[in-house]
């Protein structure tokens, strides 16, 4: 079995968000990458069923920031067989949609064999929809999405899909086919700061060039802003004393304590 | 393109859900400045009863076949795509649900319609659809602009229900499938029901919930400690139940349980889309977060910007 574990950054949700001055996209200057949580639980996954059943796996993604290196690295001290990325002249200032990374991503993944495509579920800055689905229609595979298991069973996968209020569905899948990872069956590991160290001396990351970027769907954002997030919340300021004091107060008049 | 608004329904268990009826309503006003009929879309197996409950619909449209019986993304998309590609409508809205999500993307790059995402506002003007999408983890929202044909997939919980529950019966009309929708390489098996927990959090009146900001499973007993001081429980965010720091059971938002307690004590949860799905009709929302711009104040009726290890600790010493 060979699975493919798509990765992406994202911006940091830490660090403070600024929007351009068109008001129409994030501030590239605030933004800090970082990767994608889905996909850690993707590469996560993927290396439960490399230690069951012996998957191969490959680790692949667009390197749109001229940082991915590390992500990748990391992921290969963590039990990824190989690393690729995709590497082309990306403008710094334009947010790749999602349409077009799902593009970027099919003709890179075309030429390679693959049994599963392991991505996020979602990623925090998918505007246009997730990557996933998309992929897998330009692969001429099936998808399906909020996984959180996958168990190799006589030649098909089963599948935990997570619908809403803690019900699930089982389903087969027969490769080859894309997976859209919600969660991992455990925490993401860990790879040691040494371990990555050392990757990032002897392994290689292999290059494919990328194609056109298809920008034919792109929505057009009018405006982009942040919501008063203090919208409805009336701050409580104070020691933490005097905080707990003022939140007891607000239980007893309304009764709850 | 026609002047029609899709609406794709969503059922469960032999019920429409909540969210298709907030989409119908949705629709329904939209409509009122688009001039095009609302269109429900229903996918199953015996469902024309369902068809007929989406009375806010002028027509509903039926596809019944066994393959449809429960929900895979393969079989639905196989019915839907050549739907929509033969009806042309202004907008298609579904759900960014489990199901919605799998089919809202692939039906866009299938289609070669654009797709807003995560959309919680819908507005008309001059003839484009507006719609508002809330991204990065809710912290910023995104006025896009579809001027001709699109999809939305929106957010539960964006509209109200009862619009999308007024009205009189729809007309309902079976839709001829596809060649063949067996065979496919995605095959249904089972539904999984929740495991039963030790608690029901949707039955408490207090929720001390916990949220990534715990940092560690030791410090959920400081929460416990402070929830049987207050005469509640604790319940989680997503990252403190995949980490294995809680049950499954304990899970609020999107995927977890929807909670409506009298009092709902937000500790270091940031309050992204998936979570506030599951608790922003509490009655009283308490969130205390370092963080000034985390997107759970916009949901919190009292905010407290300080680390939730202090504050926790001042409330057990004063309880
Ligand atoms: C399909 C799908 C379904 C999902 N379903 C759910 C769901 O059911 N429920 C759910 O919760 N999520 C769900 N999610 C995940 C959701 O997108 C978020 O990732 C999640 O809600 C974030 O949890 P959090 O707020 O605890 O963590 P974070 O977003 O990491 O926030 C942690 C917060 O803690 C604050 N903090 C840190 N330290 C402290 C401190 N000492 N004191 C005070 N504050 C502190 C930080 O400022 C930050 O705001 C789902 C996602 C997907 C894709
Ligand atoms: N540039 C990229 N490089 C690698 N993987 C990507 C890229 N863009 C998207 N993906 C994958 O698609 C998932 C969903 O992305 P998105 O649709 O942006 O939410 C991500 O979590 C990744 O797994």
């Amino acid at each position: 079995m060979h699975i493919l574990v798509v990765i992406k950054q994202v911006p940091d949700l830490v660090e403070e968000l600024e929007i351009n001055s068109d008001g129409t996209a994030l501030d590239p200057d605030c933004i800090s990458p970082t990767l994608n949580e889905f996909d850690d639980h993707a590469l996560e996954e993927a290396l439960l069923l490399k230690e069951a059943v012996g998957a191969q796996v490959t680790v692949l993604g667009i390197d749109a920031t001229g940082e991915l290196d590390q992500a990748l690295y990391t992921a290969m001290a963590k039990g990824a067989d190989r690393a690729k990325k995709i590497v082309g002249d990306f403008d710094e200032e334009t947010h790749l949609s999602s349409h077009a990374r799902a593009r970027l991503l099919a003709e890179a993944i075309k030429p390679i064999g693959y049994d599963f495509v392991f991505v996020g579920v979602q990623a925090v800055d998918d505007l246009d929809g997730q990557v996933a689905p998309m992929l897998a229609t330009h692969l001429g595979v099936p998808h399906v999405g909020v996984v959180t298991a996958v168990h190799p069973i006589n030649g098909v996968v089963s599948i935990q899909k997570e619908y809403w209020a803690g019900i699930m569905a089982e389903m087969d899948v027969t490769p080859p086919a894309v997976l859209g990872i919600q969660a991992a069956r455990q925490s993401p590991r860990y790879a040691p700061v040494s371990k990555v160290r050392q990757i990032s001396k002897e392994a290689t990351i292999e290059e494919i060039e990328a194609g056109e970027v298809d920008e034919r769907l792109v929505v057009p954002v009018r405006r982009m802003y942040l919501p008063e997030s203090s919208g409805r919340a009336e701050f409580i300021e104070g020691e933490p004393g005097e905080v707990a004091d003022a939140i007891l107060n607000l239980l007893r008049e309304r009764g709850i304590k | 393109m026609a002047q029609d608004i899709f609406v794709i329904a969503e059922h469960l268990k032999g019920s429409l859900t909540e969210g298709t009826f907030e989409i119908l309503g949705a629709a329904r006003t939209l409509a009122g400045t688009t001039g095009g009929s609302v269109v429900g879309v229903v996918l199953g197996q015996g469902v024309e009863p369902l068809a007929g409950q989406m009375v806010a619909a002028d027509r509903v449209l039926v596809a019944n076949d066994a393959a449809l019986a429960d929900f895979t993304p393969e079989a639905y998309l196989a019915v839907l795509e050549p739907l929509i590609r033969q009806h042309q409508p202004r907008l298609t809205m579904l759900l960014n649900t489990s199901f919605g999500m799998d089919l809202a993307a692939a039906l866009s790059e299938r289609l070669s319609l654009p797709l807003v995402a995560y959309c919680k506002k819908l507005e008309t003007e001059n003839g484009a659809v507006v719609a508002t999408s809330q991204i990065y983890g809710g912290k910023v929202n995104a006025e896009c602009v579809l001027e001709g044909p699109g999809i939305v997939s929106v957010l539960t919980g964006s509209f109200p229900a009862d619009a999308g529950r007024a009205g009189s019966a729809p007309a309902i009309e079976t839709v001829p499938l596809p060649a063949s929708l067996n065979g496919r390489k995605v095959q249904f098996k089972t539904l999984i029901e929740p495991e039963v927990g030790d608690v029901d959090i949707t039955r408490s009146d207090i929720i001390v919930a916990v949220g990534r900001g715990i940092q560690s499973q030791d410090n959920i007993g400081t929460a416990e400690e402070l929830a049987q001081a207050l005469g509640g429980v604790v319940a989680s965010s997503r990252p403190v139940t995949d980490a294995g720091w809680l049950p499954r059971s304990r899970q609020v938002g999107k995927s977890g349980m929807s909670v409506k307690p009298r009092l709902y004590l937000a500790l270091g949860i940031s309050g992204a889309p998936e979570h506030l799905e599951g608790m922003k009709d509490a009655g009283l929302i308490i969130a205390v977060n370092t963080d000034p711009n985390a997107p759970i104040f916009g949901v919190a009726h009292y905010g407290v910007v300080a680390d939730l290890f202090d504050v926790t600790e001042s409330l057990i010493e004063k309880l």
